[in-house]
């Protein structure tokens, strides 16, 4: 039948020049990375300048630990990358990554940091920092997260979305100090306190800030450093104070970007190598120096500038605990219309 | 006229007819059985992501609705509501409106907005927030020349409308997506006899009158046509939203999905949305059931254009041309703009790469896409029995559904069928085969042609119902098969119709994000997900190159659209 025959070899000639499998190359590491490939493409490059392995990328923001689930054992992907604790534990409490039993992982990485039964592994940390404005806020007046709800600060705060997984792992660690009622109280408060509808990425809270539409925002620390590094963008950054909130007591909230390996990993040694290679001086000092993150190996110290904005006491919480409560967190923000 | 969701008249048709067949119990001869299977296999391959999302909404992780009820839901069904009235409303008069000016009036400068209407389709909805938000924000050049002017320090000593708003969503996404209107609206206004106008005129009605009581209803299953898409499109549409921070059900959707962890929650409210569009156009098609048209053969002659004189023709002019210059010209400056001064970073090697795979996907899903919907169109056109009816509509479905959860809804089979090989091979040959189809570029097409079918056969079907069944049975009694009779006799008579369909889905290919990113092999970047990976994070300056090229390739195929409709006349 020709009808059949036309369709066939349409069919046919598209799978062939579009299908090519992609196998277990001994001298290949394949990465699923929920962050942008600009950010960690150096670290990348350097790796495979210096053992010859090649790094091969998908970046999405979604979708990512759904396409690994469904792949199952084929997978080619080796190495997960997040931004934040919450994906880390998804993927972790789904089964769809396995431990790695590394001395130099243990090494490098202080044991708050990754999963105590070595599933996960943080590379960088972060602060959820308060932003505050250098001429029309009153630094005692926020010296803890709790103080963002103050009636002092109504219609002076702004942020990004709630359910950004940022926010959500503040308000987690928040549930898990107070508990859900009072987190739920504080929430309401500091919603009745904003400045807009949450909106925007965190920088565009500083920029805000700087043109006096409100006065406190939250936002990562490395922003501060990129923006001081934008010729566009240090205006905002100089019409702020960078604050690490909770020193009194707790210390701050601090989230990270991290790692596993995938159960399935056909490249296992080769990925095993990356996670080292990035744990390690060289790659931390990029993260350091480039991303103006700080580094989880102790020996690597963060850049002059972000050491400049002093040092600080970080929350001792488990990042498991934020990252269970992230959930709970999501409802929260949901109950006190947070975003509308 | 086409549609491609529940054909209302199909109970009707079987009711009614002479032999009064019932449904699953038809009778194909053996010219037709080919058509009727492949037919059969193509929706069920196009069906197979729809079903998955409806596998995964009967399996939620856990019941998110009485939360949503208590919360969030009411506020994103009104703002879903709003939002599509708005932009249906606005596009429905800019597009409508404008194919009015165009296809009635004569006047300067109409012969290049005929096609420069078209133009905004090119540009991504996105990629036009972005834009505008940039220029009309409080650091932006318009606030901080009204700043200069007045003497106003903070964004508190003045008012000023924000973009990020409802209002700027409804603006930003009409001017971009009313060409679909425009587009359809034209090729109705065209189309229609002049004798009907000469008739409506000699018994008195004016233009205006002649427009609202003749023209205007004949056009109807058109504009609806495109009205739908446009509802469609806003219905998925996460970019924007999200950047405006409206809260429509897709956020509620990806909400659910990623920060609730509850991807079968998520895809009860994909299936919501999808229930939504239906009752939508079930209930536009059901307003008109009792209508029918018949294309009167072509009297070679169309209805004369009224020549606009003087300031009555500047009017007219400036009218059409607003669209034009909000949706296409403005963004295309700025865009320009950005892209010469941020050339040093934005500009690098691998941007005839990233150009070529958006421009292979996009011409692959393109052709792949318009070889279905003419199997499907056609084959419904030879059986009337309603299984193919419903399939054909079925299959269609897939546009209804936001991109991201479809990707899923590709990435579930694929990598069943993936891994059931694998296991065969593995257990009879001692050989993995790993993954053959996920992960591959076929996915991304397969993904396109089932996000954008729709539009395909929606335009082949529109074309080919207007073919009378004379041609069919002349050709058939001359001793041709059906498939010699396609070739023949109907793909040359709808060849414009068909070309158009094709270039809209690679335009649309061109622009499409989110299930390009989930579903894409390693290393492999197109112009889209370029310009997102800066985009995403406001950097909208540093990818402002790619965006331009995106907005200049898409351009191409707007202009043979244009051809393809004009000549039509």
């Amino acid at each position: 039948m020709p009808f059949f025959r036309f369709i066939s070899v349409t069919v046919l000639t598209l799978i062939a020049l579009f299908a090519s499998p992609v196998s277990a190359n001994s001298q290949e590491v394949n990465v699923y990375s929920y962050r942008q490939p600009f950010l960690v493409q150096p670290m990348f490059d350097k790796f495979t300048e210096q053992s010859g392995i090649k790094v091969n990328v998908v970046f999405a923001k979604k979708g990512l630990a759904e396409r690994l689930k469904r792949e199952g054992r084929n997978s080619p992907a080796d190495l997960i990358f997040t931004v934040d604790i919450g994906r880390l534990m998804e993927v972790t409490n789904k089964d769809l990554v396995q431990a790695v039993d590394s001395a130099i992982l243990k090494d490098n990485v202080p044991a708050q940091y990754r999963d105590p039964q070595d599933r996960w592994f943080g590379l960088t940390t972060r602060t959820r920092s308060i932003y505050a404005s250098k001429d029309r806020a009153n630094l005692a007046d926020i010296q803890d997260y709790e103080d963002l709800a103050k009636p002092v600060w109504k219609g002076r705060i702004c942020t990004r979305s709630g359910k950004h997984p940022y926010n959500l792992a503040l308000i987690a660690s928040m549930i898990a100090h107070h508990g859900e009622a009072k987190a739920k109280t504080w929430l309401q408060g500091v919603k009745d306190n904003l400045a807009r509808r949450p909106q925007g990425n965190d920088r565009a809270q500083v920029k805000a800030i700087n043109e006096g539409i409100c006065d406190l925002s939250l936002g990562n620390n490395y922003y501060f450093g990129k923006m001081l590094n934008d010729k566009e963008q240090v205006a905002w950054a100089n019409s702020v104070h960078l604050t690490f909130p909770n020193q009194g007591n707790r210390g701050t909230h601090v989230n990270i970007s991290g790692v596993a390996l995938t159960k399935h990993a056909p490249n296992k040694a080769n990925a095993i190598k990356l996670m080292e290679f990035l744990t390690q001086d060289f790659a931390q000092g990029l993260y350091a120096e480039q991303n103006f993150e700080y580094p989880v190996n102790k020996n690597v110290e963060p850049s002059h500038l972000v050491k400049s904005w002093g040092s600080f006491k970080s929350d001792a919480l488990p990042l498991a605990d934020i990252a269970n409560l992230r959930k709970t967190a999501a409802k929260l923000v949901d109950e006190v219309a947070f975003d509308e | 006229m086409p549609f491609f969701f529940f054909k209302v008249s199909c109970t009707a048709k079987f009711i009614q007819h002479p032999e009064g067949y019932y449904p699953l119990n038809f009778k194909l001869n053996a010219q037709e059985r080919p058509w009727f299977i492949s037919s059969l296999v193509i929706a069920i391959l196009i069906g197979l992501p729809i079903a998955a999302v409806v596998y995964l909404a009967v399996f939620p992780e856990e019941n998110i609705w009485p939360h949503l009820l208590d919360t969030v839901l009411p506020t994103y069904i009104e703002n879903t509501f709003i939002l599509m009235l708005g932009v249906g409303i606005s596009t429905f008069l800019l597009g409508t409106g404008s194919a009015w000016l165009i296809s009635m009036y004569d006047f300067p400068g109409k012969k290049w907005l005929s096609w420069g209407l078209l133009l905004p389709f090119a540009v991504p909805a996105y990629v036009i927030a972005y834009t505008y938000t940039d220029f009309l924000e409080y650091a932006g050049p318009v606030q901080s020349a009204l700043r200069e002017l007045f003497g106003w320090k903070t964004a508190r000593d003045y008012w000023f409308p924000e973009i990020r708003s409802m209002g700027g969503a409804i603006v930003m996404m009409s001017l971009v997506l009313y060409p679909y209107v425009y587009m359809l609206a034209r090729a109705a206004f065209l189309e229609q006899s002049v004798s009907l106008y000469q008739v409506s005129r000699s018994l008195g009605t004016t233009p205006f009158q002649y427009f609202r009581r003749v023209s205007l209803p004949i056009a109807r299953p058109a504009i609806a046509v495109g009205l739908s898409l446009v509802l469609m499109e806003t219905l998925n549409d996460f970019g924007t939203v999200d950047y405006f921070a409206v809260q429509t059900l897709t956020a509620g959707l990806y909400d659910t999905w990623l920060n609730m962890s509850n991807i079968g929650g998520a895809a009860q409210i994909a299936l919501m949305m999808m229930a939504f569009v239906i009752i939508l156009i079930t209930m536009e098609r059901y307003s008109r059931r009792r209508q029918k048209q018949y294309q009167s053969r072509n009297q070679g002659s169309t209805v004369p254009s009224h020549k606009l004189h003087g300031a009555r023709g500047y009017l007219a002019f400036t009218v059409a041309f607003l669209p034009v210059l909000l949706g296409f010209l403005f963004p295309f400056i700025l865009l320009s703009i950005y892209a010469i001064k941020y050339f040093e970073i934005s500009w690098h090697n691998n941007f005839v790469e990233y150009a070529l795979n958006s421009f292979m996907l996009a011409s692959t899903a393109a052709f792949v896409t318009l070889v279905i919907g003419i199997v499907l169109t056609y084959s419904k056109r030879l059986n009337s029995n309603p299984v193919t009816q419903y399939l054909v509509s079925f299959s269609s479905l897939g546009y209804a559904i936001p991109g991201a959860v479809l990707a899923i809804g590709v990435i579930i089979p694929f990598a069943a069928v993936d891994n059931a090989l694998d296991e065969l091979s593995r257990n009879y040959f001692n050989y993995s085969t790993g993954l053959i189809l996920s992960g591959t570029a076929f996915a991304i097409v397969f993904s396109y042609s089932v996000r954008f079918l729709a539009v395909s056969s929606g335009s082949v079907e529109s074309s080919l119902s207007k073919v009378t069944p004379n041609m069919d049975m002349a050709s058939r009694s001359l001793g041709h098969s059906y498939l010699s009779t396609l070739f023949r006799v109907h793909l040359p008579i709808i060849k414009r119709g068909a070309l158009t369909g094709m270039l809209v889905v690679f335009v649309d290919c061109l622009k499409e994000l989110p299930a390009t990113l989930i579903l894409r092999p390693f290393n492999f970047e197109t112009l889209a997900t370029q310009v997102y990976q800066f985009a995403s994070d406001e950097l909208l300056e540093q990818s402002a190159l790619s965006a331009l090229i995106i907005v200049a390739v898409g351009i191409l195929p707007v202009v043979l659209l244009d051809k393809s409709i004009s000549q039509k006349s």
